[in-house]
């Protein structure tokens, strides 16, 4: 595998193949023609087919499911009745906290539903903190060159690389009460049996095992600044704080926004971890249920009401996914125009 | 597409630094490195110990043991842990081959083709591998119930490929964009149809581009774990990230720590030997996809 075309360039002669590619032998492909349009759809056929399967059937379907209503009890006669259209009543269940028409009693579920995308928020904003604040920080040492950068970009992809279910069975023994992590800080925590030691060894776990992911997107930010600028602004007594300030952050902010973004969304859809580690559980019963696992709790209770979680929870990371893409400038999808214009 | 295009990691950037880091560099690298290995080496040595000595906190390996691993893949207790590792295997090889081969043709067309609606197809994809895996679960399991595919191969093969093939279409548009077309527009006006230009011309440039895609894919479905415990539990057809999460002990509701971390470490090992192997190609597909595994 090491000696291919691909491996041996080094970076300028892909970046010379890359300006030679855009300036000559594509030009002709650049011309929208009808037979280019009906040979990508039928090229793009299987993947959108795949996709429309697994993701907008099962979406359509959970929409339509959570104006449903479950099998439930009667109050009045009380029999078992079949759902029938709902109207909202899933949606002021889960949000308005209302059971049959009433306040929710306490243990329902739908009493902690705010409780729950507290966590999951939380769990995402202060995963993503700590990993883009340390993944910053592993980025610029990795991007130093020194002997041994294979051996030191290899340990960083193993947590990457460890399946999520291994590291939290994992972290759920460095956590054990007779485990190693009392044991180095001298403490007795109960870490999967109170509210917030829970809480903190899930986003512990978590940032072990995503800082890399993130320090690897933000080195590739990294390495396409070119060091004739810091020499520049070097040359006119820039300080190390300016430097960053003013050239590192500007620069690698395109490459930082979309880490952050694909970071945010997939901790808002955060399952295996609190699944395995606390089972969604500590302290209160629900300190670490995320929205992901209230859904899956749900489904057993009944499907309708389930599916307006699960359909909550889309519209919240799609909600979140705009804010980023709309106000803070994370641009995620880039067209050939915009590639080409960039080189 | 994904505005972290790749960039080969070995750039070299700050030229006044030799070969040897200084010394804030070198405890940097340090802190990162004990950083990735430390968790990681706690449990191979606890996988290695006598379970009696669970928690036994020396750093090094003590009471050294293979028992763990024959614990592991005993059936005794009522695990399947052997029968899992195959399950992954076969789930994870059909899904990044069928994924691979549907991801190359689109990745073609979005690469090498100007469309009418690109840009939406683009956000579309991109919209998918955004999605909420569990905003899928309940009307997955409700149609896989009618059509009796829960606990079932296909069952977890196909929402697998959906799940991986976002990331593949943008790790392989990514690889694409970098080839040389301008020797597919030579080998059309030799006479190749354009079916041969890429299947003799593009595709070998391509292959290790399409190598490091198929790893990536692998480790995402090998990964995988919210689908298949919720419709394919059932141990005859369960990947290794089920059987693990439900590992039963000898003493109900005590957790077989040493027997689990030798399942946990066999689970990492082939995940270990492709990073080790493959490092930099991991690292440009990861970063050119932008999208996690």
């Amino acid at each position: 595998m090491s000696v291919t075309p691909m491996d041996a360039t080094t970076e300028e002669q892909q970046g010379k193949r890359k300006r030679r590619t855009k300036k000559g032998g594509d030009e002709p492909d650049h011309r929208i023609d009808p037979g280019a349009t009906r040979r990508a759809w039928m090229l793009l056929a299987p993947t959108i087919a795949a996709l429309s399967l697994v993701i907008i059937y099962p979406v359509v379907r959970a929409i339509y499911m959570s104006f449903q209503a479950d099998q439930h009890l009667d109050p009045t006669t009380g029999l078992f009745v079949a759902g029938g259209f709902a109207g909202f009543d899933n949606y002021t269940h889960w949000l308005g906290q209302r059971c049959n028409g009433q306040a929710c009693a306490t243990g329902e579920a739908a009493g902690y539903f705010w409780d729950v995308v507290f966590i999951t928020f939380m769990f995402a904003f202060v995963t993503v903190v700590f990993e883009t604040v340390l993944g910053f920080w592993f980025a610029t040492i990795m991007n130093k060159k020194f002997r041994g950068r294979g051996l030191l970009r290899a340990a960083v992809l193993i947590p990457w690389a460890i399946p999520t279910a291994v590291t939290a069975k994992l972290w759920y023994f460095i956590f054990a009460y007779d485990g190693i992590a009392n044991h180095l800080f001298g403490v007795h925590i109960l870490w999967t049996g109170d509210q917030w030691p829970a809480r903190f060894a899930i986003i512990i776990a978590d940032t072990w095992k995503t800082t890399p992911f993130m320090a690897l997107l933000i080195l590739a930010g990294l390495q396409l600044i070119s060091n004739d600028v810091y020499e520049a602004a070097r040359v006119d007594g820039a300080s190390v704080y300016q430097r960053f300030r003013y050239i590192t952050l500007p620069l690698v902010r395109p490459a930082l926004m979309v880490a952050i973004l694909f970071r945010s969304l997939d901790a808002l859809r955060m399952f295996d971890l609190p699944f395995i580690l606390t089972g969604g559980g500590g302290g209160t019963g629900h300190a670490t249920t995320t929205l992901s696992i209230l859904v899956v709790r749900q489904y057993q209770v009944g499907f309708n009401g389930s599916a307006a979680i699960s359909t909550i929870t889309f519209l919240l990371v799609f909600l979140v996914a705009f804010i980023f893409i709309k106000f803070l400038g994370a641009n995620v999808v880039e067209t050939e125009e915009s590639y080409s214009r960039k080189k | 597409m994904a505005a972290v295009t790749s960039a080969p990691a070995d750039t070299p950037s700050h030229h006044k630094s030799t070969l040897w880091p200084s010394t804030r560099t070198y405890i940097g690298v340090v802190i990162v490195i004990v950083w990735g290995l430390a968790p990681f080496y706690w449990m191979i040595v606890t996988a290695f110990r006598n379970v009696g000595y669970t928690y036994d906190t020396a750093f090094w390996p003590t009471h050294v043991t293979m028992d763990n691993f024959t614990t592991a893949f005993s059936t005794k207790l009522g695990n399947h842990f052997g029968r899992a590792l195959l399950n992954s295997v076969l789930i994870g090889v059909v899904t990044t081959i069928v994924a691979m081969i549907i991801g190359v043709f689109a990745a073609y067309a979005l690469a090498r083709l100007e469309f009418k609606g690109k840009f939406y197809v683009v956000g579309f994809i991109l919209a998918a591998s955004m999605f909420p895996g569990v905003a899928l679960v309940t009307p997955l399991f409700q149609l896989f119930t009618n059509i009796h595919w829960t606990n079932t191969y296909q069952g977890m093969i196909v929402p697998d490929i959906s799940f991986v093939l976002p990331l593949t279409v943008y790790t392989l548009t990514a690889f694409f964009r970098e080839m040389p077309w301008e020797l597919e527009e030579a080998a059309k006006i030799d006479g190749c149809t354009p079916a041969q230009a890429f299947r003799i011309i593009i595709l070998p440039l391509a292959a290790p581009g399409i190598f490091t895609t198929g790893i990536l894919a692998f480790i995402a479905s090998w990964n995988e774990f919210l689908i298949a415990s919720q419709i394919s539990p059932r141990p005859s057809v369960a990947p290794v990230t089920v059987a693990i999460a439900n590992f039963q002990g000898s003493v109900p509701h005590q957790e077989p720590y040493t027997a689990v971390m030798a399942a946990g470490t066999i689970v990492t090992i082939p995940l270990i030997i492709l990073v080790l192997l493959f490092q930099r190609k991991i690292v440009a597909g990861l970063t050119a996809g932008g999208v996690k595994g």
